[in-house]
């Protein structure tokens, strides 16, 4: 007999994704591993909008609209992050992200 | 009793501290012939400002006041510790002032000429000035901390007038010498103002017999101020108060203050920077180290006599060693050959006979102290004209050393009469300058029933004559013994002037009745057999002088051969010098080089260990500042990681 998931099962897939994300971010070089990371937490986030809003108060709806909001800044969020990573690449030729910790970089005189 | 300039004297020693400020603005570069016309003009206007003060002074007298003083409030610590800036004018300070401004002025007139062209034209009259400056502050003192200060101050200049060709390592070394020995005199005098200060201190706030008394006497009551600590009812409680070594505290303060006049006045065994501070530019030792600084150690001990009549044993050792420097100063002049060090020595001995003159006065008796005064007023005139004479001497010769020299009477006419009229005017003779104040000194003696004191003065009496003829023959007469010698020629008008007026000085400040002065109402006698006995041993000295110097013979090198070692000893000034230098030594050897090698290896090591741990720890943590915000993330997740599961062990 299968039951359908309960709050502690969602929780912990929740839990899981942010784990998942903050591992990411620590591990990872790339700029671009550490966004996608970043948006693994921030969708286990709203993941825990939507498990409580389905759990805790069923009948409304205020959950799910914020998980849209934060979808949208999310992306937002993305493309700023993006256009920085193109920038920084344009400029250093890398995207490693423990060569940035100089506002100059030691083989470019320009600041 | 008040009157403008009694109100105003500050302005006397203001007037050279405006001629620095005005040196150090204007005359640079190209126009450093203007500090000399500064400093002259505003020592002249001090000299005149000098006399209008000594006339008001006088007709004041008249009516019966003994001392003015003035005083502004400079710190205070509690009601009764106040120390104040100010004037007092009494007849010794007034004495001292006449000396210092009238010598200072006739010194700035000729180093116009003696330092003519010199590099350091400027800098020279802003020491000049400077000293002129700290010297007039020092006589109007009303109290110890402004005269520590202004002591101080003179030691300064001193030091930087010795020195002021610093490019001459003896000057330097002198300079140094100098110093260091007056300033570890100085400390003495500090620790005697301490105790005079904390003592008196303690009596006025006390209350008791004598807070009352010196209260009445002043309205505020200051404890550092000479009028309180002359006070009779403070004297009084000081002695009855148990020093150390079995004396009375008074004997220990006075003792004390004395070892600082003793140091700047050069008194045995503290004399050996002067013979060296001759290093400096003649004009300088003339003001300087003839006729002022010097004597200040005899005007403090005059300050504070009161003091010292009363404790009687310090007295005594005042008597004791100026006696023993007049003697010893007198006896290593007589072998000197370098006509400065004939003069440093004779001014040793000179101011020895004013310490003597102060330690056979007493209370019942001043006849001393006012002897004191007088050959401190005549002995500036004179010496200081014998320094700026042979000043000129050297100018024109190049040289130091009298062997080079002779035959100048011709040739320096006007230097040859002044340096003659100061040179009989020292040795006694009648009636001129010394003579009166040497006797009166004598006299002094002699009233106090101190045979054995009156026996070195008469003999140095004697002594004086003959190393201050011998000098004055081997310089002015006989032959020239040098190319320079005959070649050399007057001194140009600004430095004979100013010979010619010390010179009048010479012959006529011994008529004026300086003792009545600084002792009115006190009965003076003179004596005559007195008078007889020290024109005699003048006449024994210069006719020795003439014996051995005189002719073409050569009786002094016999008589030098003949006494051998003892004309080594004296030679070599007892080797009081080499002594200081062992001792120097053995104190570098054995206390300061362990304790350099204690604070280079113990203090400097735990210092550097200390150091080294904190390198090494820094080092260690060093690890963790990579600069990489994953680095500090990982951290911060498990530390936070740490906190939840110790909250969580806490909770169970």
């Amino acid at each position: 007999m299968l039951h359908p998931p309960t709050l502690t099962h969602w929780l912990a897939l929740s839990a899981l994704l942010f784990s998942i994300g903050l591992y990411g971010i620590f591990t990872r070089r790339n700029a671009v591993g550490i966004l996608l990371s970043i948006e693994l937490m921030l969708n286990s986030a709203v993941l825990n909008l939507v498990i409580f809003n389905r759990f805790v108060a069923s009948g409304d709806v205020d959950g799910q609209v914020m998980a849209l909001f934060v979808i949208a800044v999310a992306a937002a969020e993305a493309v700023v992050a993006l256009a920085i990573f193109v920038s920084f690449y344009r400029h250093r030729h890398t995207l490693d992200v423990t060569e940035a910790n100089q506002i100059c970089h030691p083989g470019n005189s320009t600041p | 009793m008040t009157g403008f300039i009694f109100e105003n004297a500050w302005l006397i020693p203001a007037m050279p501290l405006i001629a620095i400020l005005l040196i150090a603005v204007l005359a640079r570069g190209e126009n450093r012939g203007l500090a000399g016309m500064i400093g002259s003009a505003a020592i002249g206007v001090a000299f005149l400002m000098t006399c209008w003060l000594g006339v008001s002074y006088l007709r004041l007298a008249d009516q019966g006041a003994a001392a003015v003083t003035w005083s502004i409030e400079w710190l205070r610590y509690q009601d009764h510790l106040v120390v104040s800036l100010g004037t007092l004018i009494d007849p010794i300070s007034l004495l001292l002032l006449v000396v210092v401004t009238s010598v200072s002025l006739l010194v700035h007139v000729y180093s116009l000429g003696y330092m003519a062209g010199d590099e350091g034209f400027s800098r020279y009259y802003v020491f000049l000035s400077l000293f002129t400056f700290s010297m007039l502050g020092l006589v109007l003192a009303p109290n110890l901390v402004q005269m520590y200060v202004f002591w101080e101050l003179v030691g300064v200049s001193s030091f930087l007038l010795i020195g002021f060709y610093y490019t001459l390592p003896e000057a330097i070394a002198a300079s140094k010498k100098a110093f260091i020995v007056t300033r570890f005199a100085d400390l003495f005098f500090l620790a005697g103002i301490l105790v005079l200060g904390f003592y008196v201190h303690q009596l006025v706030v006390a209350g008791g017999s004598a807070a009352s008394v010196v209260g009445a006497a002043t309205t505020q009551t200051q404890a550092l101020d000479f009028a309180t600590i002359n006070a009779d009812s403070v004297l009084l409680a000081l002695k009855g108060q148990t020093g150390i070594f079995g004396t009375d505290l008074l004997t220990v303060a006075m003792l004390l203050v004395f070892v600082g006049a003793a140091g700047k006045s050069a008194m045995f065994p503290l004399h050996v920077w002067l013979p060296d501070a001759m290093a400096g530019p003649t004009p300088v030792s003339a003001l300087i180290h003839a006729a002022t600084m010097v004597v200040a150690g005899v005007y403090l001990v005059a300050r504070m006599f009161p003091g010292f009549a009363a404790s009687e044993d310090a007295l005594r050792v005042v008597a004791a060693v100026g006696s023993f420097t007049c003697l010893f100063a007198a006896v290593i002049a007589c072998t000197q050959t370098d006509i400065k060090r004939v003069l440093a020595f004779s001014t040793l001995s000179q101011i020895g006979y004013m310490m003597l003159a102060l330690g056979v006065a007493s209370a019942e008796h001043p006849a001393g102290f006012g002897a004191s005064m007088f050959h401190l007023y005549t002995h500036a005139f004179f010496k200081a004209l014998l320094f700026l004479g042979a000043g000129s001497v050297i100018h024109a010769v190049g040289s130091n050393e009298v062997t080079e020299m002779g035959g100048l009477r011709k040739k320096m006419p006007w230097t040859h009469a002044t340096f003659l009229t100061a040179t009989l005017a020292i040795a006694g003779v009648p009636p001129l300058a010394g003579f009166f104040s040497k006797d009166e000194i004598l006299g002094a003696a002699w009233d106090g029933h101190h045979a054995l004191i009156f026996g070195v003065g008469v003999f140095v009496a004697s002594l004086t004559a003959f190393y201050m003829f011998r000098l004055y023959i081997l310089t002015f007469l006989g032959g020239c013994r040098s190319a320079e010698a005959e070649r050399a020629h007057e001194s140009p008008p600004v430095m004979t002037i100013p010979l010619v007026v010390l010179g009048v000085m010479s012959l006529c400040g011994g008529w004026i009745g300086v003792s009545h002065f600084v002792l009115p109402g006190v009965e003076l006698h003179a004596h005559l057999a007195v008078m007889g006995i020290s024109v005699a041993a003048a006449a024994v000295g210069i006719g020795a002088a003439f014996w051995m110097y005189g002719g073409q013979t050569n009786r002094a090198e016999t008589i030098a051969r003949s006494l051998g070692g003892v004309y080594r000893l004296v030679k070599h000034k007892f080797y009081i010098d080499e002594i200081y230098l062992f001792l120097t030594h053995m104190i570098f050897r054995f206390i300061a080089a362990p304790a350099a090698w204690f604070d280079r290896h113990v203090v400097d090591g735990a210092m550097n260990l200390s150091a080294a741990v904190v390198h090494r720890f820094a080092a260690g943590m060093n690890v963790f500042q990579t600069g990489q915000v994953q680095t500090y993330g990982i951290w911060m997740i498990n530390g936070t990681i740490l906190v939840m599961v110790f909250l969580w062990l806490v909770q169970r």
